[in-house]
């Protein structure tokens, strides 16, 4: 009985030995494609023609490689880290406020970066980024990335475009002569207290903030009391794309903070909207494919990684998202993107934008900062007008 | 000797394994019926309650405040924490969300009920079934999103109230602090309007039921013992259809402390129990709390229904 006790304990140990040593090492050659891949996702950023036939870059992968591409969509990065974390998916759209997490829960391996081609092409700016690089390790390859502009309606601003987040965050008269209370809205999502942080650090130096994700106590304080503020003008938190652009639309919203998606979305059902990059700068997020640690289809999860570092794939992508490509390439030539679009979509404001962070503890800029779960906790305080 | 008149009365076994088995069970009727109980009876304790008392654990331990990790010690510290401000706000808002819910779906499906179970004959209670079960065929997000548009500042009711000139009505009602808001989607009242439409049918049921059992000569022996009609309804109706009102209310009070939809997306996103779980286990990954305010309505449904099993709500159902 005691052997029998000792051998399984040796073989229990071998066996988690062996999915720790296979966490940690990335693919070393690519095999057949397994004829399936599951992909957690932004929504609007997999399309397959289906809302939109010009918008497909799914047919053609599927035809080439023989994967099937099944789509999950998210609405927030915490859906995503949850989905992750349930396991059954391949690849996932991360942003840098999930990527993170993901690599420090073990969710996803390191990418053999050899294996892609096309990763010679990607925006040096890009390559490295902190997001996604641990110790010079990549844990995926770059997507997309754009900034969180602010969406307002242009009958409303009357030609004089908002030009602080001011609009959202205190209580002013707009340029129609009536109050913003009511008909502004903000995200639902503890992220967004660094928007309010960004705020600060340029209307209020004297606070000391570095960096929007990297708060100390006082900072942190100062931020939420300007989203209590901020609570009385917003009627509802947006939290699904699709419920904004009706908000937009039925509700009487005039001002929010947004993605391209929504305002390119607007705009194609001719509504009069209209997005600003406001002087405070913005926040953003640069999107990562990471691949599952226990991923069943690594082969077709590198096609899938290869194909989307494509610079067809990624001008798509980014003229259907409102998004920055991660190939230089893809800014020139591409049909539906056209050669302005880069700079539409903020390609030269990289500087500008503080991208998506998980807040933790142990930061750089300061001793000690406020991490993320209280940043959930309190946010949810927040919207519950405490 | 006994024996072989014992042999000849029995009838001759089956042939074939089936048969077999089906004479096996008809000997020993106790063995059929624990394999018939029991994959279901599995399935509700492991399954079901074992997944719940699992859950129920994990309410017992805390998440440390520096790394976010769930620290597997015995702790009472996470339900000190649904004694926060913020957290008892939740459950404050979602409980009386629920009472009022379930007060109103109760005052308005009486009538209703009232008139199938006695007036409604032939045609008009086959209409009355088809009205009533109707909505329960469509999809239930459906129904919201179009309840979203209903009520939105631009919607059809606003257009509705602006053609007769009622505008102000709605204006004075959404100036009312805490109820009121900027419009009716994103207001209480919205989420209290789809919440009654929606558990509406689990309300009217169960009393209808009830008072299709109450005698008809029991109303009529009140008035001619000379009672009004006031006295006949607090006196005999009412206490008789109390268990079928119990029985409903517990349908709409329970699932309107679980729903985390509707508060989703018509109100002003401040948050239900069911969202404050939701966003605690999958946005802070903070289990233990998540699973602490699970107990909560689960404590809340146990008095209810130890309380509505005392008003004899179960003999409705």
């Amino acid at each position: 009985m005691k052997q029998i006790l000792k051998s399984c304990t040796a073989l229990t140990l071998s066996i988690a030995f062996c999915t720790q040593v296979m966490a940690q090492e990335a693919l070393k050659e690519l095999g057949k494609g397994e004829g399936e891949l599951s992909i957690v996702a932004w929504a609007g950023y997999i399309e397959r023609g289906d809302t939109d036939k010009n918008y497909d870059w799914v047919t053609g992968f599927e035809k080439e490689t023989g994967c099937k591409v099944s789509v999950k969509t998210a609405a927030t990065s915490d859906e995503m880290v949850a989905l992750m974390n349930e396991g059954g998916f391949d690849l996932v759209t991360a942003s840098g406020d999930a990527s993170l997490r993901l690599v420090a829960g073990k969710r996803v391996q390191p990418i053999n970066t050899d294996l892609i081609p096309s990763w010679k092409t990607v925006d040096k700016r890009l390559q490295d980024a902190p997001w996604y690089t641990v110790k010079g390790v990549h844990y995926g390859v770059p997507y997309v990335w754009g900034p969180n502009v602010l969406m307002y309606n242009t009958d409303v601003f009357k030609g004089k475009p908002p030009k602080s987040w001011n609009v959202v965050f205190e209580e002013m008269n707009l340029p129609d002569g009536k109050s913003n209370k009511g008909r502004v809205q903000a995200y639902d999502g503890p992220i967004h207290i660094a928007d309010a942080a960004n705020y600060l650090m340029f209307h209020k130096p004297e606070l000391g903030i570095k960096s929007p994700y990297e708060l100390n106590e006082d900072q942190y304080k100062a931020a939420l009391d300007l989203l209590r503020v901020q609570r009385k003008l917003a009627g509802r938190y947006w939290h699904d794309a699709m419920i904004q652009v009706d908000d937009f639309k039925n509700e009487g919203v005039v001002a929010s903070g947004s993605w391209p998606f929504q305002v390119n979305l607007l705009k194609s059902e001719k509504q009069p909207v209209a997005s600003e990059f406001p002087e405070e700068g913005t926040t953003g997020w640069a999107d990562t494919t990471m691949l599952h640690t226990e991923s069943a289809h690594p082969n077709c999860a590198y096609m899938w990684m290869e194909h989307s570092l494509s610079a067809k794939v990624q001008g798509d992508v980014s003229a259907w998202f409102g998004a920055n490509p991660s190939v230089a390439a893809a800014c020139k030539g591409n049909e539906l993107l056209t050669d302005e679009g880069c700079a539409t979509n903020g390609y030269n404001d990289f500087d500008k934008i503080k991208f998506w962070r998980t807040p933790v503890a142990k930061c750089e800029s300061q001793s000690e900062c406020v991490p993320y779960h209280r940043w959930v906790s309190d946010y949810i305080g927040v919207i519950g007008g405490r | 000797m006994s024996a072989i008149t014992g042999e000849q009365a029995i009838l001759i076994e089956k042939p074939g394994l089936a048969g077999r088995i089906s004479d096996f069970f008809w000997k020993h009727p106790h063995v059929f019926l624990a394999v018939m109980l029991a994959p279901p009876l599995l399935w509700l304790g492991i399954i079901y309650l074992g997944s719940l008392l699992a859950l129920l654990l994990q309410s017992f331990f805390s998440i440390d405040d520096y790394s976010g990790l769930v620290n597997y010690e015995f702790t009472l510290s996470t339900y000190g924490q649904l004694l926060n401000e913020a957290n008892l706000d939740i459950i404050i808002r979602t409980v009386s969300m629920a009472a009022i819910v379930t007060l109103f779906s109760a005052l308005i499906a009486f009538p209703i009920a009232y008139y199938a179970a006695r007036y409604a004959r032939g045609k008009w209670k086959a209409i009355f079934y088809l009205g009533v079960m109707l909505p329960l065929w469509s999809s239930y997000l459906v129904k919201i999103y179009a309840w979203k548009l209903i009520l939105a500042k631009e919607g059809i009711l606003t257009w509705f109230l602006a053609k007769l000139n009622l505008l102000w009505l709605l204006d004075a009602w959404l100036s009312i602090p805490v109820i009121g808001g900027n419009s009716l989607s994103v207001s209480y009242t919205g989420t209290f309007i789809v919440f009654v439409y929606v558990w509406m049918p689990f309300m009217i049921l169960p009393i209808q039921a009830s008072l299709e059992r109450v005698p008809a000569n029991l109303i009529e022996a009140s008035s001619d013992l000379g009672s009004t009609p006031q006295q006949t309804f607090r006196h005999v109706l009412f206490p008789l259809a109390l268990p079928g009102i119990v029985a409903g209310s517990i349908f709409t009070f329970s699932l309107t402390l679980g729903d985390y939809i509707i508060p989703q997306i018509i109100g002003s996103s401040r948050l239900f129990i069911g969202q404050a779980v939701y966003a605690q286990q999958g946005t802070a990954g903070n289990i233990p709390l998540a699973a602490a305010f699970t107990v909560v309505p689960i404590v809340i449904m146990g008095l209810y229904l130890w309380m509505a099993r005392k008003m004899g709500a179960f003999d409705a159902l």
